[in-house]
């Protein structure tokens, strides 16, 4: 029997069905030269190749986040069954237990060994003091904090750099390897070649982006085993483990609201275009008035009307979890039926152009039906606008979850979002001396996460667009189509 | 193009029946009013009375579309839907749930700080995204313009909330200069309304700066500006004069587009900073979960949006003289 029971939240199983997606376009792709392409054009570019370790980093926090289950413990005598606890975990928690499990009574700022107020202590003799009481984990070995704290700090930083160093070697080696051997060179030559600027890949700012990744996350977890390195939040949570949390929320929001968005704006954009006369008139009536509502406000609408279906149901949402869950989900629903008018604009305007195309019209002479004409000759055609779509909306959606939590739209309070991190430290700013800690750790992990999707997705749509030509040195080649790209994408 | 005017305002007309129909489907076909009823006045402790007394205040206790029990054309209008949907064409937009008050005159005197935010913003940060795209493209391939690009991917990366609490921060708190929040009446008010300007407009700059450049790069390599350099133009001449006139058109698209979105940001700016103008309205609704107000905002919001899209065809027609509606 299990020691525990896995669980499958909703916004679990749309990761899955995600991951499944990615995987599935992963294998088709490397099938065939005209898909693999523009990825290796992605792979060329120097911003792209910066952002892609970052990226991965966040993906994988996201992942392991993403595997729930509830702890088990062994049937009692008597008892055949096991006993769950009522907490839902989730791997990543398991591997950052320290972080959950080390709460403070209240606010502590970062590498803090007292609190951040004063409290009555009583002290061993019985008389009581207003005193910066201990704080029960935060620096708890050092004797005296005073003395001992800055060489405590610069040991295990020295530890983490010694570590990170070994592991930064063992990487740029197994890449410039696999380098090496695809080029067909010795491992000397291809560092020869790297050295003169004779390599197709950055593979140079790729290996500094993910030395420098792999250094801060091994000194964040190196110091955040006896410290609080982003302090602690009003109720004594380690900011350090909600900033981590938080980034499942993001990515979910960021990905699974595509997912939701592409069947309406695929099916209903090339139908639309396709098709002309009426049904172009009433898809084009249906994304009109939907983009006429104002998003944020539509997005209000609905979820204060899902808000009262879930007061007026307590029973179907058992846990906080499952509540959480379940809000999540339905805001990347409404955020999916907000945002698919744009894409699905860009798709009938292409549609409308390729269905003029002379191999649409000779697979209409030889009787292949609407839906394979569709399916076949459409589609891949005007894949390279999903996918530019899908990439460029990402960090908007990341940024907007934050504004949503604010306007109190956004996820379930109970939920780690960098949204309801801003929300809560805000309220905090007016105290004396300030509480800083939450809103820096949540503007770095932001800006960390946003910039690398943005910098990743400037790569991917100069890869996918074919209206833009290869920019070369010397003289400027026109780059048109960055706009009507950039466009469509914030229009959507 | 007066023609072209009255045909797109005809146009309008059912996009705004839409708005209406999906707005009243959500709020009175998914949750019955029955539900918004308990939820007003507390899930728990709720007898069937105070509910039907809180309908009953706000009309929600009538038929949804079609009232048998009346004669004429009554059968229509003593309805949920011709109260709370139909009347909203009129600009009748009724009392607000939570304290009565009438949602008309609200909106008519909040507009006005609204606007004193909003305005600025639209208006200076036109021209200032403009020249600093122009600026980029006039030193364009060199560090500078390099350095421009950079510090605008990352000036779009951060949250606007975060320029926000910043700004809040350092000018109200550490300089004293302005008062973090708050509004007064006439023209002292502009003490207040300074920070959220500039905040407004340093938060557009990296989206706005960078997308106006690349617009003036298309540009720059048509025919028409190697003429103008070969018959001895001045570089900010071309730049100020052929590229950027030609360079409006997509521009204007992008600002009207960028309309909805100023709403969003003025949600959140005006909570911040504590101006009473129809964003911290809409928050407070959303808070309060008034519905009518929510409501109403939809549909104001829908009607706005819509005005924008046929002020920028008719913008289109005085940027370029080639562009008829005929």
């Amino acid at each position: 029997m299990l020691p525990f029971k896995p669980i499958l939240l909703w916004t679990d199983m749309l990761v899955l069905l995600l991951i499944a997606a990615v995987i599935a376009f992963v294998v088709r792709a490397r099938q065939h030269e005209h898909l693999r392409a523009p990825w290796r054009k992605v792979a060329r570019s120097t911003g792209g190749m910066i952002a892609a370790p970052v990226l991965l980093a966040f993906l994988a926090i996201g992942f392991l986040d993403s595997l729930h289950f509830q702890r088990g413990t062994p049937p009692e005598k008597g008892q055949t069954d096991m006993r769950y606890g009522p907490d839902v975990l989730s791997v990543l928690d398991i591997l950052v237990e320290h972080l959950r499990i080390h709460q403070e009574r209240s606010f502590s700022a970062p590498f803090a060994t007292h609190a951040h107020s004063r409290e009555t202590i009583t002290r061993p003799d019985g008389s009581q003091v207003r005193d910066f009481p201990r704080l029960r984990h935060g620096g708890s070995h050092l004797v005296d904090p005073e003395t001992d704290r800055a060489a405590d700090i610069g040991r295990r930083l020295l530890r983490a750099v010694g570590i990170s160093a070994v592991l930064g070697v063992l990487v740029s080696v197994a890449v410039v390897g696999t380098y090496a051997r695809r080029r067909g060179l010795s491992f000397d030559g291809a560092l020869g070649a790297m050295r003169d600027g004779d390599v197709d890949l950055p593979i140079g700012p790729m290996l500094v982006s993910t030395l420098l990744l792999i250094t801060t996350f091994t000194m964040l977890f190196a110091l955040s085993g006896v410290y609080h390195v982003f302090g602690t939040d009003k109720v004594g949570q380690d900011v350090f483990y909600l900033t981590l949390k938080s980034i499942r929320t993001a990515l979910v929001i960021g990905t699974a609201t595509t997912l939701v968005m592409l069947p309406f704006a695929v099916t209903l954009g090339m139908l639309a275009g396709y098709f002309r006369g009426r049904v172009d008139d009433a898809i084009q009536y249906l994304y009109t008035t939907l983009s006429s509502i104002p998003d944020v406000l539509l997005i209000a609408a609905a979820v204060l009307m899902m808000q009262v279906y879930m007061d007026t149901h307590p029973e179907i949402f058992d846990s906080v979890t499952r509540r959480a869950d379940f809000r999540l989900t339905f805001l990347c629903i409404i955020l999916g039926v907000t945002s698919w008018t744009g894409l699905c604009r860009l798709l009938r305007g292409e549609t409308l152009k390729l269905r003029e195309q002379e191999y649409v019209l000779a697979a209409q002479a030889f009787g292949v039906s609407h839906f394979r004409i569709l399916l076949r000759h459409i589609l891949p055609n005007v894949f390279h606008l999903v996918i530019i779509t899908t990439v460029l909306k990402f960090s908007g959606l990341v940024l907007a979850e934050a504004v949503l939590s604010y306007v109190g739209v956004g996820v379930d309070p109970a939920m780690n979002s960098f949204g309801t991190m801003i929300n809560s430290a805000r309220l905090e700013m007016a105290r004396e001396p300030i509480v800083w800690w939450s809103l820096a750790a949540a503007f770095a992990f932001m800006l960390l996460l946003v910039l690398s999707a943005n910098l990743f997705a400037d790569a991917v749509r100069d890869a996918f667009d074919p209206r833009i030509r290869p920019v070369r040195r010397g003289p400027r080649v026109k780059r048109s189509g960055v706009a009507p790209a950039r466009r469509a994408a914030e229009a959507a | 193009m007066l023609r072209y005017i009255i045909r797109r305002i005809l146009y309008a007309i059912p996009i705004l029946i839409g708005v209406n129909l999906i707005t009243f489907f959500l709020f009175f076909i998914v949750n019955t009013p029955d539900d918004m009823a308990r939820m007003q006045l507390g899930v728990k402790r709720v007898t069937p009375e105070a509910i039907e007394r809180w309908k009953a205040e706000r009309g929600y206790d009538r038929p949804v579309a079609w009232n048998a029990a009346e004669q004429g054309m009554a059968k229509l209008t003593n309805t949920i839907f011709f109260d709370h949907s139909v009347r909203l064409f009129a600009f009748d937009f009724g009392a607000a749930e939570s304290d009565g008050r009438d949602i008309g005159h609200e909106i008519s005197t909040r507009m006005w700080p609204s606007l004193a935010i909003a305005l600025p913003v639209f208006v200076v940060g036109l021209l200032a995204y403009v020249s600093f795209a122009l600026l980029l493209v006039f030193f364009r391939a060199t560090a500078l313009d390099t350095a421009g690009v950079v510090m605008c991917v990352i000036a779009m990366s951060i949250s606007g909330m975060f320029y926000i609490i910043g700004g809040q921060y350092v000018v109200s708190k550490l300089w004293n200069l302005v008062p973090i929040s708050g509004f007064g009446d006439g023209l002292s008010a502009w003490r207040f309304l300074v920070l959220p300007v500039v905040v407004g407009l340093a938060h557009g700059l990296g989206e706005s700066g960078r997308w106006y450049r690349t617009i003036f790069l298309e540009e720059i390599n048509r025919d028409y500006v190697r003429t103008a350099r070969a018959k001895g133009l001045r570089e900010s001449r071309v730049l100020f004069r052929h590229v950027l006139r030609n360079g409006l058109i997509p521009i204007l698209t992008g600002v009207v587009v960028a309309i909805p979105s100023l709403f969003i940001g003025s949600l959140v700016t005006e909570s911040f900073f504590g101006i009473p103008g129809l964003g911290s309205y809409t928050i407070e609704a959303i808070n309060s979960q008034d519905f009518a107000v929510v409501r109403s905002m939809v549909f104001l919001g829908s009607l706005l949006y819509i005005i924008g899209l046929i002020l920028t065809d008719i913008s289109y027609t005085l940027a370029d003289p080639r562009i008829r509606f005929d």
